[in-house]
């Protein structure tokens, strides 16, 4: 056998004084780490030695690899370390998916988390997800065959994924007689394929897992090299705490929680910053305002709560919040968007359908998002932009996404917590992709709700009414401007407070740079949605009169308003009786072909399935209409 | 600003009292599977700390095998009691009819009482998520197993159908009669626990610290005898010895480790110095290889 001493052993210590032993371990910091590599490439048994020179291997364990190295081993009679954690082999035969392994092993000074996973194309899915909660990545290279495709693919996996230290292991030093010139050169090429994918910096060691070369010390069989063997430089790698606690607190709220009516915590994990009992906060979305009142824990209040913490918090004043929401510095809060570019990770074998409704969980929200099909997807072994309509498994592309509200975020380049999601199919339940918000699109960027005192409640309170929606829909000519007129005088009589949005007078000037196109349609309709509901949160009483042709749109405006508050008015006259009516003369130029687009000729109606009310135009007058509506609206 | 370094305890607090919110936020109705041992101890304290000063909102559950330590069955309404929390207690009816016993039945103690009463447990209180602490560093096959652990209706557990877990993010939704087994310590090892115990002055199981105790030796394992249901062989006579336990199970089936160690730092002392793994204590491991593999998928926890 020629296995070193393990160099980690502190047996000295514990026997002599557990107490000093127990007090050093208690303040070991951890990191998480990912090795990259397939198993030709040693990784295996990289991660083997590791377990074993840190003392993490038992007696029991080591006489069971023993006796499998003897049988199955691929080292003749020197022990196989792969055997260790090659449980990955195993599943392989009985294919069962290929996954991630997690192993433990202690040193000195860091508890380590290892996050194993295959190295081929096929299992992409497994490293982005081994890799989304390491600080490190130990690339692994045979320094028989250099930089190869596969080093490419890890490499950029692991910078897509934000993983901010890079090791790249050579290995198999031991193959080609330690040489510094092998070494060098692969060294050299490699830096030159980081650089242009944007990894600036990394520390390359040569090592041999198999022979124990500058593992746990510097290896006399390689005196050329100056640098730290690789445990120490894990041992002492930077870990996370100062560029976390570093940047504004943040705090996603997971649970709320209320014992009883005199107390109300919001519990969660700090993901950015510090936070003090007294600091100003905000709550997003809301853009509420408060100050943190205490910091509750069992052990007694605390006065500093850190990134990666998980805490309670109480607030000074009885503010909204609720799970999802996200409790931020006062003075500096995140952007809060519903249009992102992002990048995607397929992980499911159903392909990404464009347009569907998927749920996308950040934080500690979960909303309903649709997809567009993707601007390009990322060839990972060359980099290269190739044009997609979907994405398969394990396809990784850059697509917008839509939120079905708005949500605070950070780009995932900034915070791993606050711009990273996953999508889940609704029917199936299946995590089906992992993604990393890039930037918010178009002008949601950078505006926050100002919250204000005066509420929506309060404004309908000093009209005494409910404000409601009553949304009048149908063909050109079919009265609705007409019996809008006369609803809107019943409800002046009654002392209603009201406004009358009507289409042709809404193009005159909000909506003026508008045609009659489907594109343009939709957006004069979101528009006027926009305006509605802004009427109705200052607890007027809207009446719309739009062919509004399209039941997308209508449904749209509908989910923009307080359950029921919007009331859809169908004004149904048949085709012929309009067109005989043509008070403006429309159907006749739309007939000739002077006008373009237009309803019921050239441009589709579609008739609502359930309006809260039917006006057939053919059967009443509009005065009759008007008093139908009103009845329906204050019965 | 003052740099705080977390360390990894605190990290590894953190992460599990994140796992258990995330259960409570998302769960219709969740439960603590409890076995008393030092896994459930360090579980059950980080439950009180999470919710804190709310009491954890879920029930205790043990699903006794009625073979458990005499020691196990004091301290198991005690530190419910004391985190303000209910205990549910299931025996199987049917292993308590026929007399199941590990003397006499071998594998099928093991199945009948704890894999076949848990699934009754569960579906008897329409449990949807079930916290369990286990931890991956125990053996190969839960080294892979996620944090949220998805069960079909009839709580078998598919390993090719499990669902990636990213960052901090669980995904838990499910369809009406599936159910989740969640397992906030996974990232713990055996020396994680031991050092949080002795840290946060968790109460744990007198049996874990050597005193003297009446025992057998059976296929090399040394077992202890707890009550008179012991059936000794002709001329057997119990011999004191200074033992303790590095796990804790039924009785019968659970193999001592001659031992002085009567304090905690002493246990941990003689674990870092010891030479055998966590499991070998116990006989249920040893039937075949994969055999942990495959208890899973059955649905043992």
């Amino acid at each position: 056998m020629t296995i070193n001493d393990p160099i980690y052993k502190t047996d000295t210590l514990i026997a002599e004084n557990i107490d000093a032993y127990l007090d050093a371990h208690q303040h070991k910091s951890m990191l998480r780490f990912i090795t990259c590599g397939s198993v030709d490439d040693g990784k295996s048994t990289l991660i083997g030695r590791l377990l074993y020179d840190s003392k993490m291997i038992f007696e029991d364990q080591l006489a069971a690899l023993e006796a499998d190295s003897k049988r199955v081993g691929t080292q003749g009679h020197e022990i196989d370390f792969a055997l260790l954690v090659d449980g990955l082999a195993a599943e392989r035969e009985q294919g069962i998916t290929i996954d991630v392994a997690y192993r433990f092993f202690t040193t000195e000074k860091r508890k380590f988390i290892v996050a194993d996973t295959p190295g081929h194309e096929q299992y992409t899915r497994n490293m982005v997800t081994g890799a989304s909660t390491t600080d490190l990545a130990v690339i692994l290279i045979d320094a028989r065959k250099g930089v190869l495709t596969q080093t490419r693919r890890h490499s950029k996996l692991v910078h897509l994924l934000g993983v901010r230290h890079v090791v790249l292991a050579v290995n198999k030093m031991d193959l080609v007689g330690y040489d510094e010139e092998v070494f060098d050169r692969i060294v050299a090429d490699y830096r030159t394929f980081a650089t242009s994918i944007g990894i600036t910096d990394f520390l390359a060691i040569p090592i041999s897992g198999f022979k124990g070369d500058n593992i746990t010390a510097h290896s006399p069989n390689m005196p050329w090299y100056t640098g730290t063997a690789l445990l120490p430089h894990l041992e002492t790698v930077e870990v996370e705490d100062s560029r976390e606690q570093a940047g504004p607190f943040r705090m996603p709220v997971q649970w709320v929680n209320r014992p009883n009516l005199d107390f109300r915590g919001f519990a969660g994990v700090i993901v950015s910053g510090q936070v003090r009992p007294g600091d100003a906060i905000r709550v997003l979305p809301s853009g509420k305002t408060s100050t943190i009142a205490r910091i509750v824990s069992l052990e007694g209040d605390r006065d500093l709560a850190v990134a990666g913490e998980s805490v309670t918090l109480t607030l000074a004043d009885e503010i909204d919040c609720s799970r999802g929401q996200v409790i931020v510095a006062a003075q500096a809060p995140l952007e809060v968007a519903d249009q992102f570019e992002t990048t995607l990770v397929w992980m499911d074998e159903q392909a990404l359908i464009p347009g569907r409704p998927y749920w996308l969980k950040i934080g500690t929200q979960t909303v309903s998002a649709t997809i567009q099909p993707p601007k390009y997807e990322i060839n990972v072994n060359t980099q290269e932009h190739l044009a997609a309509k979907t994405l398969d498994l394990n396809a990784i592309g850059v697509a917008n996404v839509t939120t079905d509200r708005e949500i605070p975020f950070a780009p995932y380049a900034e915070n791993r917590d606050l711009g990273g999601f996953i999508l889940i199919d609704k029917l199936t339940n299946r995590t089906i992709a992992a993604g990393m918000i890039n930037f918010a699109l178009r002008r949601a960027h950078n505006i926050h709700w100002q919250a204000t005192d005066i509420s929506r409640d309060h404004h309908a309170a000093m009209k005494n009414q409910k404000p409601a929606v009553l949304w009048l829909t149908g063909l050109s000519g079919s009265g609705k401007s007409t019996i809008a007129n006369l609803v809107e005088r019943n409800l002046a009589r009654m002392n209603r407070h009201t406004f009358l949005l009507d289409g042709d007078n809404v193009r005159h000037g909000l909506n003026k740079d508008l045609g009659f196109t489907e594109t343009d349609r939709v957006e004069n309709i979101r528009r006027v949605g926009e305006v509605a509901k802004l009427m109705t949160d200052a607890g007027l009483i809207v009446i719309t009169a739009f062919i509004s042709p399209f039941r997308s749109e209508r449904d749209m405006v509908r989910g923009m308003m307080q359950p029921g508050e919007f009331i859809e008015v169908f004004v149904d006259t048949p085709l012929e009786v309009a067109e005989a009516r043509d008070v403006k003369g429309l159907y006749a130029k739309a007939r000739s072909g002077a006008l373009k687009n237009f309803t019921g000729i050239s441009s589709p109606y579609e008739h609502p399935h359930a309006p809260e009310l039917r006006i057939d135009t053919t059967e009443m007058t509009a005065e009759q209409a008007a008093d139908l509506i009103v009845a329906r609206l204050i019965p | 600003m003052t740099i705080k370094t977390l360390t990894h305890l605190q990290r590894l607090e953190a992460e599990s009292i994140h796992i258990l919110r995330e259960v409570v936020a998302e769960a219709e109705n969740p439960v603590m599977l409890y076995s008393v041992g030092k896994d459930s101890a360090v579980m059950l304290h980080l439950a009180k700390k999470a919710f804190f000063p709310a009491p954890p909102p879920f029930p205790l559950l043990h699903v006794d095998t009625t073979w458990k330590f005499r020691d196990m069955y004091a301290l198991r309404g005690k530190a419910a009691q004391e985190a303000g929390m209910q205990l549910l207690v299931h025996q199987n009816p049917e292993a308590l009819e026929r007399g199941i016993n590990p003397f006499d039945h071998g594998g099928l103690h093991t199945d009948i009482w704890k894999t076949e009463g848990l699934k009754q447990a569960l579906d008897k209180y329409g449990f949807d998520v079930a916290f369990g602490g286990a931890r991956r560093d125990e053996e190969k096959s839960r080294a892979k197993e996620r944090v949220f652990s998805f069960r079909s209706a009839n709580h078998r557990w598919d390993p090719k159908n499990q669902r990636p877990e990213l960052w901090r993010i669980y995904n838990a939704r499910k369809v009406k009669g599936e159910s989740v087994r969640a397992f906030p310590i996974s990232n713990w090892t055996e020396l994680d626990i031991w050092q949080y115990i002795h840290l946060e002055g968790i109460e744990i199981v007198p049996l874990y610290f050597s005193a003297m105790r009446p025992t057998v030796e059976r296929n090399g394992l040394l077992l202890m005898v707890d009550d008179d249901r012991f059936p000794l062989r002709e001329g057997e006579v119990p011999q004191m010895r200074s033992i303790r336990f590095r796990t804790l199970g039924c009785y019968p089936l659970t193999g001592a480790v001659e031992s002085e160690a009567r304090t905690l730092p002493e246990v941990i002392q003689e674990m870092l110095l010891t030479t055998t793994s966590e499991r070998q204590g116990r006989a249920i491991d040893h039937d075949q290889a994969a055999s942990m593999e495959k208890k899973k998928q059955e649905g043992y926890f």
